[in-house]
Protein backbone atom coordinates (compact mmCIF):
# COMPACT_ATOMS: atom_id res chain seq x y z
CA UNK A 1 0.00 0.00 0.00
CA UNK A 2 1.20 3.49 -0.85
CA UNK A 3 2.07 6.08 1.79
CA UNK A 4 -0.41 8.94 2.13
CA UNK A 5 0.24 12.46 3.44
CA UNK A 6 -1.85 15.44 4.44
CA UNK A 7 -0.71 18.38 2.31
CA UNK A 8 -3.27 21.03 3.18
CA UNK A 9 -5.70 21.91 5.98
CA UNK A 10 -8.30 24.62 6.49
CA UNK A 11 -11.09 25.54 8.87
CA UNK A 12 -13.79 28.19 9.29
CA UNK A 13 -14.41 29.89 12.57
CA UNK A 14 -16.73 27.66 14.59
CA UNK A 15 -19.86 29.12 16.19
CA UNK A 16 -23.20 30.49 15.04
CA UNK A 17 -22.95 31.12 11.30
CA UNK A 18 -26.26 32.77 10.46
CA UNK A 19 -24.47 34.61 7.64
CA UNK A 20 -23.65 31.55 5.53
CA UNK A 21 -25.08 28.36 4.00
CA UNK A 22 -23.54 24.87 4.18
CA UNK A 23 -21.98 25.26 0.72
CA UNK A 24 -20.46 28.60 1.71
CA UNK A 25 -18.91 27.44 4.99
CA UNK A 26 -17.56 24.38 3.17
CA UNK A 27 -16.02 26.67 0.57
CA UNK A 28 -14.29 28.76 3.27
CA UNK A 29 -12.58 25.67 4.70
CA UNK A 30 -11.78 24.23 1.26
CA UNK A 31 -10.29 27.52 0.04
CA UNK A 32 -8.03 27.76 3.09
CA UNK A 33 -6.87 24.14 2.64
CA UNK A 34 -6.21 24.66 -1.07
CA UNK A 35 -4.23 27.84 -0.37
CA UNK A 36 -2.32 25.92 2.29
CA UNK A 37 -1.51 23.13 -0.22
CA UNK A 38 -0.99 25.64 -3.05
CA UNK A 39 -2.82 23.51 -5.59
CA UNK A 40 -5.84 24.12 -7.84
CA UNK A 41 -9.26 22.38 -7.82
CA UNK A 42 -8.36 20.72 -11.16
CA UNK A 43 -5.81 18.58 -9.31
CA UNK A 44 -8.42 17.15 -6.91
CA UNK A 45 -9.37 13.70 -8.22
CA UNK A 46 -12.19 12.98 -5.75
CA UNK A 47 -13.97 14.60 -2.81
CA UNK A 48 -15.33 12.99 0.33
CA UNK A 49 -17.98 15.12 2.03
CA UNK A 50 -18.51 14.35 5.72
CA UNK A 51 -21.59 15.30 7.72
CA UNK A 52 -24.32 13.99 9.96
CA UNK A 53 -26.88 14.64 7.28
CA UNK A 54 -29.92 14.51 9.56
CA UNK A 55 -29.05 18.10 10.56
CA UNK A 56 -29.26 19.32 6.97
CA UNK A 57 -32.18 20.63 4.96
CA UNK A 58 -30.27 19.58 1.84
CA UNK A 59 -30.55 15.91 1.03
CA UNK A 60 -27.25 14.32 -0.04
CA UNK A 61 -25.03 17.36 0.62
CA UNK A 62 -22.04 16.13 -1.44
CA UNK A 63 -24.08 17.13 -4.50
CA UNK A 64 -24.26 20.85 -3.74
CA UNK A 65 -20.88 21.02 -2.05
CA UNK A 66 -18.89 19.40 -4.86
CA UNK A 67 -20.67 21.73 -7.29
CA UNK A 68 -19.95 24.86 -5.24
CA UNK A 69 -16.32 23.82 -4.75
CA UNK A 70 -15.92 23.36 -8.52
CA UNK A 71 -15.13 19.66 -8.25
CA UNK A 72 -17.51 18.22 -10.87
CA UNK A 73 -17.29 15.86 -12.74
CA UNK A 74 -14.85 14.06 -10.41
CA UNK A 75 -16.20 11.46 -7.94
CA UNK A 76 -17.90 12.77 -4.79
CA UNK A 77 -20.02 11.20 -2.07
CA UNK A 78 -21.06 11.72 1.54
CA UNK A 79 -19.62 9.75 4.46
CA UNK A 80 -21.59 9.68 7.71
CA UNK A 81 -20.56 8.43 11.14
CA UNK A 82 -22.24 11.21 13.14
CA UNK A 83 -19.56 13.04 15.17
CA UNK A 84 -16.85 10.81 13.66
CA UNK A 85 -17.90 11.53 10.06
CA UNK A 86 -14.68 13.24 9.02
CA UNK A 87 -12.56 10.64 10.85
CA UNK A 88 -14.33 8.04 8.72
CA UNK A 89 -13.90 10.35 5.70
CA UNK A 90 -10.15 10.53 6.28
CA UNK A 91 -9.99 6.74 6.34
CA UNK A 92 -11.98 6.60 3.09
CA UNK A 93 -9.69 9.11 1.37
CA UNK A 94 -6.61 7.28 2.66
CA UNK A 95 -7.91 4.05 1.12
CA UNK A 96 -8.72 5.75 -2.20
CA UNK A 97 -5.14 6.99 -2.45
CA UNK A 98 -3.32 4.10 -0.85
CA UNK A 99 -5.02 1.68 -3.24
CA UNK A 100 -3.71 3.63 -6.22
CA UNK A 101 -7.18 4.71 -7.41
CA UNK A 102 -6.54 8.43 -6.89
CA UNK A 103 -3.55 10.74 -6.27
CA UNK A 104 -5.15 13.71 -4.48
CA UNK A 105 -8.43 13.68 -2.53
CA UNK A 106 -10.21 16.47 -0.63
CA UNK A 107 -12.07 15.62 2.59
CA UNK A 108 -14.60 18.29 3.54
CA UNK A 109 -16.36 18.03 6.91
CA UNK A 110 -19.13 20.46 7.73
CA UNK A 111 -22.20 20.97 9.87
CA UNK A 112 -24.71 23.72 10.23
CA UNK A 113 -26.54 22.58 13.32
CA UNK A 114 -28.56 25.76 13.52
CA UNK A 115 -30.10 25.28 10.09
CA UNK A 116 -32.97 23.41 11.75
CA UNK A 117 -35.07 25.09 14.45
CA UNK A 118 -33.92 24.52 18.04
CA UNK A 119 -36.82 22.17 18.83
CA UNK A 120 -36.21 20.20 15.63
CA UNK A 121 -32.51 19.77 16.53
CA UNK A 122 -33.44 18.62 20.01
CA UNK A 123 -35.92 16.15 18.56
CA UNK A 124 -33.17 14.76 16.27
CA UNK A 125 -30.81 14.53 19.25
CA UNK A 126 -33.47 12.63 21.20
CA UNK A 127 -33.08 9.90 18.59
CA UNK A 128 -29.31 9.52 19.14
CA UNK A 129 -29.63 6.12 20.80
CA UNK A 130 -31.41 2.95 19.69
CA UNK A 131 -34.86 4.19 18.65
CA UNK A 132 -36.47 0.81 19.25
CA UNK A 133 -35.39 0.10 22.83
CA UNK A 134 -33.82 3.19 24.45
CA UNK A 135 -35.06 6.45 22.92
CA UNK A 136 -38.67 5.65 23.95
CA UNK A 137 -37.54 6.48 27.51
CA UNK A 138 -36.27 10.00 26.74
CA UNK A 139 -32.56 9.58 26.08
CA UNK A 140 -30.30 12.50 25.20
CA UNK A 141 -26.64 12.77 24.20
CA UNK A 142 -25.63 14.18 27.60
CA UNK A 143 -27.69 11.49 29.37
CA UNK A 144 -25.70 8.66 27.79
CA UNK A 145 -22.36 10.21 28.70
CA UNK A 146 -23.68 11.09 32.16
CA UNK A 147 -24.34 7.39 32.68
CA UNK A 148 -20.68 6.72 31.85
CA UNK A 149 -19.70 9.51 34.25
CA UNK A 150 -21.64 8.02 37.15
CA UNK A 151 -20.19 4.58 36.44
CA UNK A 152 -16.63 5.99 36.28
CA UNK A 153 -17.09 8.05 39.45
CA UNK A 154 -18.49 5.02 41.25
CA UNK A 155 -15.75 2.62 40.16
CA UNK A 156 -12.71 4.88 40.34
CA UNK A 157 -13.69 7.74 42.63
CA UNK A 158 -13.44 10.29 39.81
CA UNK A 159 -14.87 13.60 41.05
CA UNK A 160 -17.04 16.37 39.61
CA UNK A 161 -14.08 18.73 40.23
CA UNK A 162 -11.86 16.56 38.04
CA UNK A 163 -14.50 16.63 35.29
CA UNK A 164 -14.73 20.41 35.67
CA UNK A 165 -10.95 20.75 35.31
CA UNK A 166 -11.20 19.36 31.77
CA UNK A 167 -13.60 22.20 30.88
CA UNK A 168 -11.29 24.75 32.52
CA UNK A 169 -8.27 23.46 30.54
CA UNK A 170 -10.09 23.37 27.22
CA UNK A 171 -11.55 26.86 27.66
CA UNK A 172 -8.07 28.08 28.65
CA UNK A 173 -6.84 26.93 25.24
CA UNK A 174 -10.03 27.98 23.43
CA UNK A 175 -9.19 31.52 24.52
CA UNK A 176 -6.01 31.25 22.45
CA UNK A 177 -7.73 29.90 19.32
CA UNK A 178 -9.18 32.61 17.04
CA UNK A 179 -11.36 29.98 15.37
CA UNK A 180 -12.97 28.74 18.59
CA UNK A 181 -16.63 29.39 19.40
CA UNK A 182 -15.76 30.35 23.01
CA UNK A 183 -12.61 32.42 23.43
CA UNK A 184 -12.82 33.18 27.12
CA UNK A 185 -11.32 31.25 30.04
CA UNK A 186 -13.75 29.91 32.65
CA UNK A 187 -13.23 29.13 36.33
CA UNK A 188 -13.72 25.87 38.19
CA UNK A 189 -16.55 27.52 40.14
CA UNK A 190 -18.33 28.59 36.95
CA UNK A 191 -18.27 24.99 35.70
CA UNK A 192 -19.41 23.49 39.00
CA UNK A 193 -22.27 25.96 39.45
CA UNK A 194 -23.53 25.86 35.87
CA UNK A 195 -27.02 24.42 35.42
CA UNK A 196 -27.56 20.68 35.56
CA UNK A 197 -28.14 19.00 32.17
CA UNK A 198 -28.00 15.27 33.02
CA UNK A 199 -26.50 14.51 36.41
CA UNK A 200 -23.58 14.78 37.08
CA UNK A 201 -22.99 16.70 33.82
CA UNK A 202 -23.60 20.43 33.98
CA UNK A 203 -23.74 23.03 31.23
CA UNK A 204 -19.97 23.50 31.03
CA UNK A 205 -19.34 19.74 31.07
CA UNK A 206 -21.07 19.68 27.67
CA UNK A 207 -19.86 20.91 24.28
CA UNK A 208 -22.07 23.22 22.23
CA UNK A 209 -23.88 22.70 18.96
CA UNK A 210 -22.06 24.78 16.41
CA UNK A 211 -21.75 25.67 12.74
CA UNK A 212 -18.51 25.27 10.86
CA UNK A 213 -16.44 23.38 8.33
CA UNK A 214 -12.93 21.96 8.09
CA UNK A 215 -11.02 20.49 5.16
CA UNK A 216 -8.04 18.18 4.63
CA UNK A 217 -6.22 17.59 1.34
CA UNK A 218 -4.61 14.15 1.11
CA UNK A 219 -2.05 13.07 -1.47
CA UNK A 220 0.03 10.06 -2.48
CA UNK A 221 3.71 10.13 -1.45
CA UNK A 222 4.83 10.99 -4.97
CA UNK A 223 2.43 13.95 -5.27
CA UNK A 224 2.93 15.03 -1.64
CA UNK A 225 6.68 15.42 -2.10
CA UNK A 226 6.06 17.64 -5.15
CA UNK A 227 3.38 19.74 -3.42
CA UNK A 228 5.08 20.47 -0.11
CA UNK A 229 8.33 20.38 1.83
CA UNK A 230 6.40 19.50 4.99
CA UNK A 231 4.11 16.55 4.26
CA UNK A 232 2.42 15.17 7.37
CA UNK A 233 2.23 11.40 7.01
CA UNK A 234 -0.77 9.30 7.93
CA UNK A 235 1.21 6.74 9.91
CA UNK A 236 -1.61 4.84 11.58
CA UNK A 237 -5.36 4.51 11.21
CA UNK A 238 -7.92 2.73 13.34
CA UNK A 239 -11.68 2.57 13.25
CA UNK A 240 -13.74 0.65 15.76
CA UNK A 241 -17.40 0.11 16.55
CA UNK A 242 -19.46 -0.64 19.64
CA UNK A 243 -23.09 -1.62 20.05
CA UNK A 244 -25.59 1.18 19.77
CA UNK A 245 -27.54 -0.06 22.78
CA UNK A 246 -26.12 0.38 26.25
CA UNK A 247 -27.53 -3.05 27.04
CA UNK A 248 -24.87 -4.66 24.86
CA UNK A 249 -21.95 -2.35 25.72
CA UNK A 250 -18.74 -3.42 27.41
CA UNK A 251 -19.28 -3.30 31.19
CA UNK A 252 -18.73 -1.56 33.55
CA UNK A 253 -19.32 1.44 31.23
CA UNK A 254 -16.06 3.15 32.11
CA UNK A 255 -14.42 2.74 28.69
CA UNK A 256 -15.45 2.95 25.02
CA UNK A 257 -14.76 -0.39 23.35
CA UNK A 258 -14.73 1.17 19.88
CA UNK A 259 -11.96 3.57 20.99
CA UNK A 260 -9.84 0.84 22.54
CA UNK A 261 -10.16 -1.14 19.30
CA UNK A 262 -9.38 1.87 17.06
CA UNK A 263 -6.37 2.82 19.20
CA UNK A 264 -5.01 -0.73 19.07
CA UNK A 265 -5.24 -0.75 15.27
CA UNK A 266 -3.67 2.71 14.88
CA UNK A 267 -0.77 2.12 17.31
CA UNK A 268 0.01 -1.18 15.60
CA UNK A 269 -0.06 0.29 12.10
CA UNK A 270 2.08 3.28 13.09
CA UNK A 271 4.32 1.06 15.23
CA UNK A 272 4.24 3.52 18.13
CA UNK A 273 3.20 3.35 21.77
CA UNK A 274 1.05 5.81 23.74
CA UNK A 275 4.21 7.28 25.32
CA UNK A 276 5.49 8.20 21.84
CA UNK A 277 2.59 10.62 21.21
CA UNK A 278 3.74 14.24 21.59
CA UNK A 279 0.36 15.96 21.22
CA UNK A 280 -3.21 14.68 20.98
CA UNK A 281 -6.68 15.79 20.03
CA UNK A 282 -9.35 13.70 21.74
CA UNK A 283 -13.11 13.84 21.40
CA UNK A 284 -14.24 15.84 24.44
CA UNK A 285 -17.95 16.04 23.63
CA UNK A 286 -18.32 15.96 27.42
CA UNK A 287 -15.72 16.35 30.15
CA UNK A 288 -16.09 12.71 31.22
CA UNK A 289 -15.40 11.63 27.64
CA UNK A 290 -11.97 13.30 27.67
CA UNK A 291 -11.10 11.54 30.94
CA UNK A 292 -12.17 8.15 29.56
CA UNK A 293 -10.33 8.89 26.29
CA UNK A 294 -7.04 9.37 28.19
CA UNK A 295 -7.47 5.84 29.54
CA UNK A 296 -8.71 4.27 26.30
CA UNK A 297 -5.70 5.69 24.43
CA UNK A 298 -3.27 4.47 27.08
CA UNK A 299 -2.11 7.95 28.17
CA UNK A 300 -2.67 6.70 31.73
CA UNK A 301 -3.91 3.53 33.41
CA UNK A 302 -7.57 2.57 33.80
CA UNK A 303 -9.23 4.82 36.35
CA UNK A 304 -6.35 7.30 36.37
CA UNK A 305 -7.86 9.81 33.93
CA UNK A 306 -9.18 12.02 36.72
CA UNK A 307 -5.75 12.17 38.31
CA UNK A 308 -4.11 13.00 34.96
CA UNK A 309 -6.17 16.21 34.56
CA UNK A 310 -5.93 16.96 38.30
CA UNK A 311 -2.14 17.01 37.93
CA UNK A 312 -2.42 19.17 34.79
CA UNK A 313 -0.50 16.57 32.78
CA UNK A 314 -2.61 17.28 29.68
CA UNK A 315 -1.59 20.96 29.48
CA UNK A 316 1.31 22.05 27.25
CA UNK A 317 4.42 21.14 29.26
CA UNK A 318 2.67 18.14 30.84
CA UNK A 319 3.11 14.45 30.10
CA UNK A 320 0.77 14.54 27.09
CA UNK A 321 -0.80 17.83 25.93
CA UNK A 322 -4.44 17.21 24.91
CA UNK A 323 -6.88 19.49 23.08
CA UNK A 324 -4.62 22.52 23.15
CA UNK A 325 -6.88 24.15 20.53
CA UNK A 326 -9.81 24.20 22.97
CA UNK A 327 -11.28 20.82 22.05
CA UNK A 328 -14.97 20.42 21.34
CA UNK A 329 -15.81 22.02 24.68
CA UNK A 330 -14.44 25.46 23.73
CA UNK A 331 -14.12 25.27 19.95
CA UNK A 332 -17.72 24.12 19.51
CA UNK A 333 -18.77 20.86 17.88
CA UNK A 334 -20.10 21.18 14.33
CA UNK A 335 -20.49 17.42 14.18
CA UNK A 336 -19.26 16.60 10.65
CA UNK A 337 -16.38 19.11 10.84
CA UNK A 338 -14.89 18.06 14.17
CA UNK A 339 -12.67 15.19 12.99
CA UNK A 340 -11.13 17.34 10.24
CA UNK A 341 -10.62 20.22 12.67
CA UNK A 342 -8.73 17.87 15.02
CA UNK A 343 -6.48 16.77 12.13
CA UNK A 344 -5.87 20.42 11.19
CA UNK A 345 -4.67 21.14 14.72
CA UNK A 346 -2.33 18.13 14.75
CA UNK A 347 -0.97 19.02 11.29
CA UNK A 348 -0.21 22.57 12.47
CA UNK A 349 1.46 21.22 15.62
CA UNK A 350 3.66 18.81 13.64
CA UNK A 351 4.63 21.53 11.18
CA UNK A 352 5.52 23.81 14.12
CA UNK A 353 2.86 26.34 13.10
CA UNK A 354 0.73 26.29 16.27
CA UNK A 355 1.98 29.61 17.67
CA UNK A 356 1.29 30.22 21.34
CA UNK A 357 0.08 26.66 21.98
CA UNK A 358 2.93 24.93 20.10
CA UNK A 359 4.20 21.76 21.77
CA UNK A 360 7.91 22.11 21.16
CA UNK A 361 9.50 19.45 18.98
CA UNK A 362 6.21 17.61 18.32
CA UNK A 363 6.89 14.86 15.77
CA UNK A 364 4.05 12.39 16.40
CA UNK A 365 0.44 13.39 16.97
CA UNK A 366 -2.84 11.57 17.49
CA UNK A 367 -6.48 12.44 16.76
CA UNK A 368 -9.32 10.53 18.43
CA UNK A 369 -12.80 11.12 16.98
CA UNK A 370 -15.79 9.44 18.65
CA UNK A 371 -19.14 9.04 16.89
CA UNK A 372 -22.57 9.48 18.44
CA UNK A 373 -23.05 7.90 21.83
CA UNK A 374 -19.84 5.90 21.35
CA UNK A 375 -20.77 3.57 18.49
CA UNK A 376 -17.85 4.59 16.28
CA UNK A 377 -14.33 5.74 16.95
CA UNK A 378 -11.59 6.80 14.58
CA UNK A 379 -7.99 7.10 15.79
CA UNK A 380 -5.39 8.60 13.47
CA UNK A 381 -1.66 8.87 14.11
CA UNK A 382 0.26 11.48 12.13
CA UNK A 383 4.02 11.87 11.82
CA UNK A 384 6.52 14.24 10.27
CA UNK B 1 -50.64 -6.09 17.83
CA UNK B 2 -47.63 -3.90 17.26
CA UNK B 3 -44.71 -2.20 18.92
CA UNK B 4 -46.29 1.24 18.73
CA UNK B 5 -47.57 0.88 22.28
CA UNK B 6 -44.03 0.57 23.66
CA UNK B 7 -42.39 3.51 25.44
CA UNK B 8 -43.29 6.92 26.78
CA UNK B 9 -42.90 8.06 23.19
CA UNK B 10 -42.69 5.50 20.41
CA UNK B 11 -40.50 5.65 17.29
CA UNK B 12 -40.63 2.14 15.78
CA UNK B 13 -44.04 0.54 15.34
CA UNK B 14 -43.24 -2.48 13.22
CA UNK B 15 -40.93 -5.38 13.97
CA UNK B 16 -40.84 -9.16 14.06
CA UNK B 17 -40.68 -9.20 17.88
CA UNK B 18 -44.06 -7.46 18.30
CA UNK B 19 -45.30 -10.28 20.57
CA UNK B 20 -43.14 -8.61 23.22
CA UNK B 21 -46.12 -6.28 23.78
CA UNK B 22 -48.52 -9.15 24.60
CA UNK B 23 -46.11 -10.33 27.31
CA UNK B 24 -45.94 -6.79 28.70
CA UNK B 25 -49.74 -6.64 28.71
CA UNK B 26 -49.70 -9.78 30.87
CA UNK B 27 -47.27 -8.05 33.22
CA UNK B 28 -44.32 -10.14 32.00
CA UNK B 29 -40.92 -9.17 30.61
CA UNK B 30 -39.79 -11.55 27.91
CA UNK B 31 -36.62 -12.10 25.95
CA UNK B 32 -36.00 -14.48 23.08
CA UNK B 33 -33.88 -17.64 22.98
CA UNK B 34 -32.46 -19.29 19.88
CA UNK B 35 -33.93 -22.78 19.56
CA UNK B 36 -30.77 -24.03 17.85
CA UNK B 37 -27.87 -22.64 19.87
CA UNK B 38 -29.80 -21.59 23.00
CA UNK B 39 -28.41 -18.05 23.02
CA UNK B 40 -30.60 -15.74 25.07
CA UNK B 41 -31.41 -12.18 24.05
CA UNK B 42 -32.85 -9.12 25.75
CA UNK B 43 -34.10 -6.85 24.29
CA UNK B 44 -35.67 -9.62 22.19
CA UNK B 45 -34.29 -10.40 18.73
CA UNK B 46 -35.94 -12.24 15.85
CA UNK B 47 -32.63 -13.50 14.50
CA UNK B 48 -29.70 -15.22 16.18
CA UNK B 49 -26.42 -13.39 15.53
CA UNK B 50 -24.43 -16.51 16.49
CA UNK B 51 -25.96 -19.23 14.32
CA UNK B 52 -28.16 -17.23 11.90
CA UNK B 53 -31.26 -19.14 12.96
CA UNK B 54 -34.59 -17.33 12.97
CA UNK B 55 -36.25 -19.99 15.11
CA UNK B 56 -36.63 -18.23 18.42
CA UNK B 57 -38.76 -18.90 21.48
CA UNK B 58 -40.03 -16.45 24.06
CA UNK B 59 -38.60 -16.71 27.58
CA UNK B 60 -40.06 -14.87 30.57
CA UNK B 61 -37.37 -13.19 32.64
CA UNK B 62 -37.07 -12.70 36.37
CA UNK B 63 -37.84 -9.15 37.51
CA UNK B 64 -34.82 -9.07 39.84
CA UNK B 65 -32.03 -6.74 38.81
CA UNK B 66 -29.17 -4.54 40.05
CA UNK B 67 -28.36 -0.96 39.09
CA UNK B 68 -25.33 -0.56 36.78
CA UNK B 69 -25.57 3.19 36.19
CA UNK B 70 -28.08 6.02 35.87
CA UNK B 71 -28.60 9.73 35.27
CA UNK B 72 -31.20 12.34 36.12
CA UNK B 73 -32.24 14.07 32.89
CA UNK B 74 -32.90 17.79 33.41
CA UNK B 75 -32.85 18.83 29.76
CA UNK B 76 -35.04 16.56 27.65
CA UNK B 77 -36.11 16.18 24.02
CA UNK B 78 -39.27 18.22 23.27
CA UNK B 79 -41.79 15.38 23.67
CA UNK B 80 -40.35 14.34 27.05
CA UNK B 81 -40.20 17.78 28.65
CA UNK B 82 -43.48 17.38 30.52
CA UNK B 83 -41.80 14.70 32.62
CA UNK B 84 -38.52 16.52 33.53
CA UNK B 85 -36.44 15.81 35.50
CA UNK B 86 -36.60 12.02 35.12
CA UNK B 87 -34.20 9.22 35.95
CA UNK B 88 -33.05 6.67 33.38
CA UNK B 89 -30.82 3.71 34.12
CA UNK B 90 -29.09 0.57 33.00
CA UNK B 91 -29.63 -2.51 35.16
CA UNK B 92 -28.23 -6.03 35.27
CA UNK B 93 -30.82 -8.77 34.83
CA UNK B 94 -30.28 -12.50 35.31
CA UNK B 95 -28.13 -14.61 32.94
CA UNK B 96 -25.92 -11.73 31.84
CA UNK B 97 -28.79 -9.77 30.30
CA UNK B 98 -29.31 -6.06 30.87
CA UNK B 99 -32.16 -3.59 30.59
CA UNK B 100 -32.29 0.11 29.80
CA UNK B 101 -35.25 1.56 31.67
CA UNK B 102 -36.57 4.55 33.58
CA UNK B 103 -36.31 4.54 37.37
CA UNK B 104 -39.58 4.92 39.23
CA UNK B 105 -40.54 8.47 40.24
CA UNK B 106 -40.74 7.12 43.80
CA UNK B 107 -36.96 6.75 43.90
CA UNK B 108 -35.10 9.94 44.86
CA UNK B 109 -31.75 10.64 43.21
CA UNK B 110 -30.08 10.98 46.63
CA UNK B 111 -30.97 7.43 47.63
CA UNK B 112 -29.58 5.84 44.48
CA UNK B 113 -26.54 3.63 44.85
CA UNK B 114 -24.89 1.79 41.97
CA UNK B 115 -25.25 -1.92 42.72
CA UNK B 116 -28.57 -1.50 44.54
CA UNK B 117 -31.26 -4.15 44.08
CA UNK B 118 -34.17 -3.21 41.85
CA UNK B 119 -37.28 -4.79 40.43
CA UNK B 120 -38.26 -4.47 36.77
CA UNK B 121 -41.98 -3.77 36.68
CA UNK B 122 -44.44 -3.39 33.83
CA UNK B 123 -46.56 -0.28 33.99
CA UNK B 124 -49.29 1.10 31.76
CA UNK B 125 -49.32 4.78 30.86
CA UNK B 126 -52.10 7.09 29.77
CA UNK B 127 -52.81 6.83 26.05
CA UNK B 128 -52.52 3.04 25.69
CA UNK B 129 -48.74 3.11 26.15
CA UNK B 130 -46.94 0.38 28.02
CA UNK B 131 -43.45 0.48 29.54
CA UNK B 132 -41.29 -1.15 32.17
CA UNK B 133 -39.62 0.75 34.97
CA UNK B 134 -37.17 0.03 37.75
CA UNK B 135 -38.62 0.06 41.24
CA UNK B 136 -37.37 -0.70 44.73
CA UNK B 137 -37.92 -4.40 45.46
Amino acid sequence: MRKVAIVGVGQTKFGRRSDASIREISFEAFKEAMEDAEITPKEIEASVVCAATHYDKQRSPAGVIAEYLGLNPKPTFTVEAICASSGAGLRTAWALISSGLHEIVAVVGFQKMTELKSNEVQEVMGRSGDVMWECPFGTTMPAYFAMYANAHMNKYGTTEEQLAKVAVKNHFYGAKNPKAMFQKPITLKEVLTSRMIASPLKRYDCCSNSDGAACMILASEEKARKITDTPVWVAGLGLGSSSMTLTNRELPLTSFGCAVEAAKQAYKMADVKPKDIDVAEVHDCFTITEIINYEDLGFCGKGEGGKLIEEEQTYVGGKIPVNVDGGLLAKGHPVGATGASQIRTIVQQLRGEAGETQVSGAKTGLAHNLGGIGMYCSVTILKV
Amino acid sequence: MSLEKFGKVNFVSEGKVHNFISFLEDGKIAGTRCKKCRKLYFPPRADCESCFSDEMEWVTLSDKCKLITYTNVHFAPPRFRYDCPYLIALAQLEKGLRVFAPLSKKIKEEEIKIGMDLKLTVTKLIGDKIVYELRKP
